[in-house]
């Protein structure tokens, strides 16, 4: 049923597009060059940082995403797309509200000074950590809640009648799930961190905050090293490889067996304790993750009134690029949702996207004008990008529904074509709405490799965003990132949406 | 229905008069390389089309994303008549790709605080680095470099780092500059002021303007703005005594041209004084050729600094290594 030669194709072209490039970078460089001497110490800090970032977003998103999955309440489903939202922000207006609310002028510390307590400051390595745990902590917990929402109602209700207590459903039930997803989760975050680069710097508050993706671009658009610039990115790219295959191998099989989906009561969450101890979770990751949100609503709404049309025209292309770039990466997604495929996705979140975008620059500038192209390589490299992304979210559930159905459907000699219509897809319909949604977002507010080149006509809206503040006009720039994130927010909701209609997460 | 017909019989006719246009004159391009900024809706690059065009008979087309690193890959095979945007530390690395040609205009005549001699790289305009702040947040700004080493810790500046953005080179240099052996030590008193360092200039100023910091590197052009677009006067440069580094904004015509007559008369048209008159408010900057009596009111009533500082493209390879270095040496302290 698998299809091999799809599966092939499709692994064939990350590799192409990642390896390529990057090859492209080492020969237009004529050469490996050597490292220089701070690399080192960045490269400390870049694995300390993606390491403590990665344990605390999944340690803090194991409560909240085991609240959301046994409460239910007016407006859950609203919360959890909300909570998703600053994985997709762009980075510069997600640090704005960060510090609207934690900086040295924002509301923690007036309201700290009010009561007369001392202040606190968010820069420096506790404030990397700050800033990595907000974007990832939605990713973390909606992998999370995925893992909780496919245990099978009859396994609960199985529990409920053979008597079994809280602690034991944790470790009959929940446990097992978790050690399979958690450190996924745990993996896929420490792989965003390692080429984290504009967060770290802003928060970190200074040298000590160097990380690699630092490094290739002071090589790259400095000191026209591209040589160092393709070596450090090789680096980045073994390191993360070396996490996504040590999470693979971490992680055991599915093995929940099948079940009629439906929702059971969770008799092991109805005592006062328990609904307490998930408000608060709910309550605090609601404030954390919302109140910087709100907050840049807050100040966009102003320069909602500066925005010209050039602004909306950008907008209009972001979107056309964000669909296309669903559409891509999610027929990309679908012939590598196995194991292999899944580690021949990695690639795509690893490679930085500055040797990537020059990289295709060197390829393509014999044969075309890469500013023609500028649009349509964006949404190529963006649904590179995502990919891994989606085949975390899909590979788990496409695995159980093979395990699951598979024997059944060879029992009952469905063709492929039925096998994907009437159960493949069907099965893994929450999933798919939730890459897709993640990939439009992700990929309206990527910078991305259009900041490399691209002529006046072809701006996204987050270029519009930085080209505003570049010119001093900072209220239209915060007006134009409040578009940014109602655009991202939106299209996440209806493919999210799609996904769930009739299905009750 | 009738507003239909001749809705319709206009477009056609509009549709005809396009291709007609197209069919006609076969019109010169001229593609000039810029940087980001220039060319985005809110940057001098539509002002400088509309009056080059107006005057040339052409079609000038920007082109942008990463300057050199751009035109250093495309090498011979570039496609741009005209570089628009350099700064003086990527001049010499430039200069040494043998792309550029000289650009044929009179020095002589600029208006630059320094002297300028380059044949290939010919500046439009130039500021210096500053801190700059808010009167009403910071009421006794620090009067020299020595008294901004010695504030007080509750004195917050933000600033930018050298190895990601220029306006943080050009600080690594004109600490160098003021301090010399001294500059590790420098860095190390202000590291108690720094809050954060950010990767470029957009994200230290959006910092600024929220109000997160009291003092931001900047320009001492950026009050001009302020003081022009918004009428807000609360915003200065301070201004030091030991000296301001100068940051100056260069164009150079492409060797490899196809239309080299066209990229001479845009050289020649940086240094009109239409174009000069408009590139103060278009890119917030100071005219590299046209005296203090002519800039607009705004930039006439800017506080500038008596001592320029200038590492010349050589100096200033030479001393770079050493001012980042020191940088961060004495911030990792």
């Amino acid at each position: 049923m698998a299809r091999r030669p799809l599966a092939l194709i499709a692994g064939g072209l990350v590799a192409a597009l990642t390896l390529v490039p990057v090859a492209a970078v080492l020969w237009r460089a004529g050469g490996p060059a050597t490292f220089a001497a701070g690399d080192g110490q960045a490269l400390r800090f870049t694995l300390w940082q993606a390491a403590v970032s990665a344990a605390v977003s999944v340690a803090l998103a194991v409560p909240v995403a085991r609240a959301l999955a046994r409460r239910a309440f007016p407006g859950r489903a609203v919360l959890v797309t909300l909570l998703g939202a600053p994985f997709i922000l762009p980075v510069i207006v997600a640090v704005l509200g960060l510090i609207a609310v934690f900086g040295n002028a924002g509301i923690l510390n007036r309201g700290l000074e009010a009561l007369g307590l001392p202040g606190v400051t968010v820069y420096g390595a506790h404030g990397v950590i700050l800033a990595h745990v907000f974007f990832n902590l939605p990713l973390a917990t909606r992998m999370i809640l995925q893992g909780w929402l496919a245990i099978p109602g009859e396994r609960l209700r199985l529990a409920a009648a053979l008597g079994l207590g809280p602690w034991q459903v944790v470790r009959v039930v929940e446990w097992p799930m978790l050690r399979r997803v958690a450190p996924q989760a745990a993996a896929v975050i420490f792989v965003i961190c390692l080429s984290s680069f504009a967060v770290a710097l802003t928060l970190g508050g200074g040298p000590r905050a160097t990380t690699v993706e630092l490094a290739i671009y002071q090589a790259m658009r400095f000191e026209f090293d591209l040589g160092r610039a393709a070596m450090l990115a090789c680096l980045q790219l073994a390191l993360a490889m070396a996490a996504g295959l040590a999470a693979l191998a971490l992680s055991g099989a599915a093995g929940m067996g099948a079940g009629l989906d439906r929702t059971v009561p969770r008799h092991d969450a109805q005592r006062a304790g328990a609904r307490f101890v998930d408000t608060i979770a709910i309550g605090a990751a609601a404030v954390f993750l919302l109140t910087p949100l709100a907050l840049v609503g807050g100040n966009g709404a102003a320069g909602l009134f500066d925005l010209d049309a050039p602004v909306w025209r950008a907008a209009g292309r972001s979107v056309t690029v964000a669909l296309a770039s669903t559409a891509l990466c999610l027929l990309w997604a679908l012939p590598l949702a196995t194991r292999r495929g899944e580690v021949a996705g990695l690639p795509g979140i690893a490679v930085s996207p500055l040797v990537l975008g020059t990289g295709l620059f060197i390829l393509a500038r014999p044969y075309v004008n890469p500013v023609a192209l500028a649009l349509p390589v964006t949404a190529i490299v963006n649904a590179l990008m995502a990919l891994p992304f989606a085949l975390r979210i899909l590979r788990p559930e496409a695995e159980a529904v093979r395990a699951d159905y598979g024997r059944l459907a060879a029992a009952l000699g469905l063709s492929g074509r039925v096998w994907l219509i009437r159960v493949f897809l069907p099965r893994l319909r929450r999933p798919l709405g939730f890459a897709a949604g993640l990939t439009a977002a992700l990929s309206m507010g990527d910078l991305g490799v259009i900041a490399l080149f691209a002529d006046p006509e072809r701006a996204t809206l987050p270029l519009q965003v930085y080209r505003l503040m570049a010119s001093y006009r900072m209220e239209a720039a915060q007006g134009a990132a409040l578009v940014l994130l109602a655009l991202s927010l939106g299209l996440f909701w209806v493919f999210d949406r799609g996904g769930r209609v009739n299905a009750d997460a | 229905m009738r507003a239909t017909t001749i809705f319709t019989a206009t477009a056609t006719a509009a549709g005809f008069a396009v291709l007609a246009s197209a069919a006609g004159a076969q019109e010169r391009v001229l593609t000039v390389y810029a940087g980001d900024y220039v060319a985005s809706e809110w940057g001098p690059g539509p002002r400088i089309e509309e009056l080059f065009e107006a005057r040339c008979d052409c079609d000038l087309q920007f082109s942008t994303g990463d300057l050199l690193p751009r035109i250093l890959l495309e090498g011979e095979n570039t496609d741009a008549d005209v570089v628009f945007g350099l700064n003086t530390d990527v001049t010499r690395r430039a200069r040494e790709s043998g792309l550029f040609a000289p650009h044929g205009q009179d020095t002589g005549a600029l208006t630059l605080p320094v002297d300028w001699t380059d044949d290939v790289f010919l500046p439009y305009n130039y500021g210096h680095t500053a801190f700059v702040y808010d009167t009403e947040r910071v009421t006794e700004p620090p009067e020299s470099f020595d008294a901004l080493r010695e504030a007080p810790d509750d004195l917050t500046l933000v600033i930018q780092d050298p190895r990601t953005s220029i306006s943080g080179l050009a600080l690594a240099l004109w600490v160098d500059a003021v301090y010399g052996e001294d500059a590790e030590a420098a860095w190390a008193d202000l590291s108690d002021n720094i809050l954060t360092v950010t990767q470029g200039w957009s994200e230290s100023y959006g910092l600024f303007t929220e109000g997160e910091a009291d003092m931001v590197l900047s320009y001492t052009t950026s009050p001009a703005y302020h003081l022009i677009a918004e009428d807000d006067d609360t915003v200065k440069a301070a201004i030091f005594p030991e000296g301001h580094y100068f940051m100056v904004e260069l164009a150079a015509k492409v060797a490899t041209t196809d239309v080299p007559e066209l990229a001479d008369s845009f050289m020649a048209f940086m240094m009109s004084e239409e174009f000069q008159q408009m590139i103060a408010t278009g890119n917030w900057s100071i005219p590299a050729k046209l005296p203090r009596e002519e800039w607009p009111e705004g930039f006439q009533a800017l506080e500038l600094p008596e001592t320029v500082l200038f590492y010349d493209e050589d100096e200033a390879a030479q001393r770079r290594d050493a001012a980042i270095e020191a940088w961060r040496a004495g911030l990792s302290r």
